[in-house]
């Protein structure tokens, strides 16, 4: 599991993260959730130590994860940003291929190959493999980086927002390769969503954040409700049933 | 497997064309200048032997090691600066170097010349260094700002130099480290550029870190590079190079610009497959251009940093221009 404990953070003075104290479960789906500012992409930043924090501690599993270094990290957890502007052109094979630099230092063996090869078929990319970064849509691009994350097959998998660019199909395609990596293999993941449906159909926890701070977090079916969702983003969340599934209605 | 075959082919074939093209302009550069050469000289005459030994051959080697090393250099630039439009001659690093080179010969003009490439390198890694720290308070959504602030930049300390040198009346020493030409080249006055060969092979080996670099600090962070070292080597390597070619034969603009952007078009940005065809290149253009300036004039000679100079500006607003269909 990932403990945050006491982690204050600010940007030249406005706090941005106060008194942070979460636990995200290893071996769950855990939905970040909360409205625009609530500060989820930069608490990401921080447990994937992107960003240096002077006040708090972050541990997985009991190690100290300010006091790793970046090769380490890097066999623990895969992080995919919100925000993938990418000036380089890279081929998506060789970008998901980086996704092994972390083991192979760019000697790919065998089983790297077959890693590489099943993200890219995963995450349906085949055809796109030889071509280049800046010559393919923003969907297809950010596809591209979460088969480089999921290639790097590490036990903790980190995504803002990866739904963002993805056609349904696709949204739908990814949530189930979540749900496999989690139940077939034991990887934890932490998402960062705006669509509550994707959380509440797929999502084991949630962590909502509001203005910094933690506004509920818990098991899903015991915290996320009607109440919390429309408190969270003072709007109207309307808990429903559709074709024997749970379905929030909040649209209109 | 023929689909694997068509893919060997397509990868091999950039290799085959930079080898060969470079093999055939080096052999035909051996035989181009103002002293007669011909292969039955060769065999009979013992001055012509020196002319090629002493003479031919440096220069040609000189030219194919600047042209490589500063086509590398600007590639690095590029893909840590995170933008396609900048190398050492638009980031104040040629500047810097010069200001140093300048230092050195008012206060130590008895150095020998490797404590003055020493000063300039230092003074290249400065004013590179500078030129990071600037871009940092760009935003990054305006690509064209960063080149456009590295030439102003670049301006204000070559005004600068010019002023020192100007004062020091050492204003034709300037128009030397200012304008790259080979004609000076010597057995015995260029081989510091094999130092700025040797760093091209030294940053093939970390080739994949600058690739990953390029994808940005997220990235490259988490897939546990170690940003902050790579950055360094880039800087230091394209300090130490500039250094390196403004000394032993003078600036070269538009290399490190065109080369990359040639290569990175056709085949990407993964430096293990591109770094080689980028110093191929680099190495072939300037060849090239020393050839053609030793033949335009004949008996005279026009500088091959003019005739690239011409080359290079055409390429690049062509390159500014065709880049409609990436915005
Ligand atoms: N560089 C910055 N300087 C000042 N404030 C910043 C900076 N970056 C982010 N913030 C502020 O920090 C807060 C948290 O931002 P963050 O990106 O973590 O939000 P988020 O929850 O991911 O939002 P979104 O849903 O829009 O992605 C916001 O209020 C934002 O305005
Ligand atoms: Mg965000």
């Amino acid at each position: 599991m990932i403990k945050v404990s006491e982690l204050t953070y600010s940007i030249a003075g406005t706090p941005i993260l106060h008194d942070i104290n979460v636990t995200l479960p290893a071996g769950r789906i855990t939905a970040l959730i909360g409205p625009n500012g609530a500060g989820k992409s930069t608490l990401l930043h921080l447990i994937s130590q992107q960003i240096p924090f002077d006040r708090g501690r972050i541990t997985m599993g009991g190690l100290d994860l300010a006091k790793t270094t970046a090769p380490a990290r890097a066999l623990k957890m895969a992080v995919v940003g919100q925000q993938l502007g990418v000036a380089s052109r890279i081929r998506i094979r060789d970008l998901v291929g980086f996704g092994r630099w972390p083991y192979n230092h760019g000697r790919p063996t065998p089983k790297d190959q077959e890693k590489i090869s099943e993200a890219l078929s995963h995450f349906d990319l085949i055809g796109l493999q030889d071509r280049f970064l800046d010559e393919v849509s923003g969907g297809q691009r950010q596809r591209a980086f979460i088969a480089m994350a999921s290639a790097q097959d590490t036990d903790w998998l980190l995504l803002d927002e990866p739904l963002n660019n993805l056609d349904l199909h696709h949204a739908r395609c990814l949530m189930t390769q979540l749900r496999e990596k989690v139940d077939r293999e034991g990887k934890s993941v932490v998402i960062v969503l705006h669509d509550l449906n994707y959380a509440i159909s797929w999502a084991d926890h949630v962590v909502a954040l509001d203005k910094g701070s933690i506004a509920f977090e818990g098991p899903l079916t015991e915290v996320a409700t009607t109440d919390s969702l429309s408190a969270l983003y003072r709007t109207p969340v309307v808990f429903g049933d559709l074709a024997g599934k749970p379905f929030v209605q909040y649209h209109r | 497997m023929a689909d694997g075959r068509v893919r060997h082919w397509r990868a091999a074939h950039p290799y085959i064309a930079t080898g060969v093209g470079l093999i055939l302009l080096a052999g035909l550069s051996l035989f181009i200048g103002v002293g007669q050469l011909s292969f039955a000289a060769l065999r009979d005459d013992p001055q012509a032997l020196q002319l090629l030994i002493i003479s031919r051959m440096p220069r040609t080697l000189a030219a194919l090691l600047t042209g490589a090393s500063m086509a590398v250099a600007g590639l690095i630039l590029q893909l840590l600066v995170r933008n396609r439009f900048v190398e050492p001659a638009t980031t104040g690093t040629s500047e810097a170097a010069m200001l140093g080179l300048l230092a050195v010969t008012i206060w130590a003009p008895s150095w020998p010349i490797l404590g003055k490439m020493g000063i300039a390198a230092g003074a290249a890694l400065m004013g590179t260094v500078g030129f990071l720290a600037l871009t940092r308070r760009l935003p990054p959504e305006q690509p064209l700002l960063i080149p456009l602030v590295g030439l102003i930049y670049g301006g204000i300390l070559g005004a600068a130099a010019t002023f020192i040198a100007f004062q020091a009346d050492l204003i034709q020493y300037l128009a030397i480290w200012m304008n790259g030409e080979f004609s000076g080249v010597l057995a015995g006055r260029y081989e510091l550029l094999w130092l700025a060969g040797g760093l091209t092979l030294l940053a093939y080996l970390a080739a994949d870190q600058f690739t990953v670099a390029g994808l940005g600090r997220a990235t490259s962070l988490t897939l546990g590079l170690r940003y902050g070292q790579v950055l360094a080597l880039g800087v230091v390597t394209v300090a130490l190079v500039s250094a390196l070619v403004i000394v032993t034969v003078g600036m070269l603009p538009f290399i490190g610009l065109v080369v990359p952007n040639i290569v990175s078009r056709i085949m990407g940005d993964n430096l293990r497959e591109s770094l080689p065809v980028v110093a191929g290149l680099g190495a072939g253009l300037v060849l090239l251009s020393d050839m053609i300036g030793r033949i335009v004039r004949y008996p005279y000679e026009v500088p091959a940093g003019t005739i690239f100079g011409i080359f290079g500006a055409v390429l690049f607003l062509r390159m500014l221009l065709g880049r409609r269909s990436h915005a």
